[in-house]
């Protein structure tokens, strides 16, 4: 199991953040949007080689109005 | 204040405010000295007619989980609009929590400037002082140009100025309350005491607010819910742009000082008789 944006989900073995993201429905490159794997930002340019490991919380966040 | 005293200060804010010029942060020169916050907005149409309206150049943005149902996107919006997004680190209220925040708004917008809010009071919103402080010499070190939204104590805007931060935003009174400027004199203290851009950041509740603080010699204002929340936010964003501009134009000009009597604005000599022989 992994917790993405608090929510409990499976995850399919060897899932990378890029999948992650991608299943929100973020178009390719991703502007606007950031990733938090337990804490630590992914850098975008790692999203494709960073493995989300079982038990990870990811939290992935984008721009809303506020401030 | 003497008379002299008072005369001597508004010349001395006057040719501060000359020496200053255009609102300049971290050697970046804004066309606008009003920063628009999003916040607020019943809509993105209402919030991108706002922007065309006060012509700002810099607006914020917060950062949230993302919503896949979410309608519209707030940054092709402003994107479109040609502006800046100046990320905040609202709703964290410990040192790390606002560390990672700009560091996601980093990596998601590609900008290292940061409106860094730590807020240490549910109720109020207050900003957390020490948090504040520590996540400001955090993030300078590690490269960004930290916006510190502060209290109006002068003694924490020089400390967040001794760590790096490349302007202070203190407040007028909490986010959102439109109570104005609670405490001038501090403002003032602080407007004092650096060289750096001050941005008077909360509490505007309309545009007498904001040329008040532009009066008393803050190089910008940022402003979100005296916009957003206005019953008309265009009308809003266009009067309070009016009055950022007219309060730095009064600053530059040199208000006369207050004085407890009257001083006649018509001469007393060569008044006419008129009581007769």
């Amino acid at each position: 199991m992994i917790r993405v944006n608090g929510r409990e989900r499976e995850a399919a073995p060897g899932a990378t953040v890029a999948q992650l993201v991608a299943e929100l429905g973020v178009p390719a490159g991703g502007r606007g949007v950031a990733v938090a794997l337990d804490g630590e930002v992914v850098p975008r340019g790692a999203w494709e080689r960073t493995p989300v490991p079982d038990g990870a919380a990811v939290e992935i966040v984008t721009a809303v109005q506020g401030g | 204040m003497s008379p002299v005293d008072a005369r001597e200060h508004l010349a001395a804010a006057r040719a501060d405010a000359a020496a200053r010029g255009p609102l300049t942060i971290a050697g970046r020169q804004l066309r606008s000295r009003l920063i628009l916050g999003t916040g607020g907005f019943p809509s993105l149409e209402l919030l991108r007619d706002a922007i065309e309206a006060c012509e700002a150049e810099l607006v914020t943005v917060a950062l949230r989980r993302i919503d896949p149902a979410a309608r519209g996107s707030l940054v092709d919006v402003l994107d479109a609009a040609g502006v800046e997004l100046l990320p905040n680190t609202a709703g964290c209220f410990t040192a790390r929590d606002a560390v990672t925040t700009a560091k996601l708004a980093r990596e998601a917008f590609e900008t290292n400037w940061v409106k860094l809010e730590v807020i240490g009071d549910e109720r109020t919103l207050l900003p957390d002082a020490p948090e504040l402080l520590l996540a400001a010499e955090e993030l300078v070190a590690d490269g960004f140009v930290v916006l510190p939204y502060t209290t109006d104590d002068p003694v924490l805007a020089r400390r967040l100025e001794d760590v790096g931060c490349a302007a202070v935003m203190p407040l007028g009174s909490p986010i959102g309350s439109g109570m104005g400027i609670a405490n001038p004199y501090n403002l003032a203290l602080i407007r004092e005491q650096t060289d750096l851009p001050v941005i008077l950041d909360a509490g505007i509740g309309t545009a007498s607010d904001a040329a008040l603080a532009m009066e008393h010699g803050c190089d910008g204002v940022l402003c979100a819910s005296a916009i957003s929340r206005a019953q008309d936010p265009v009308a809003m964003a266009k009067a309070i742009r009016a009055a950022v501009d007219a309060g730095r134009l009064a600053l530059e000009a040199g208000r006369i000082p207050r004085r407890r009597y009257a001083e006649a604005s018509s001469p007393m000599d060569g008044l006419a008789d008129l009581a007769g022989a």
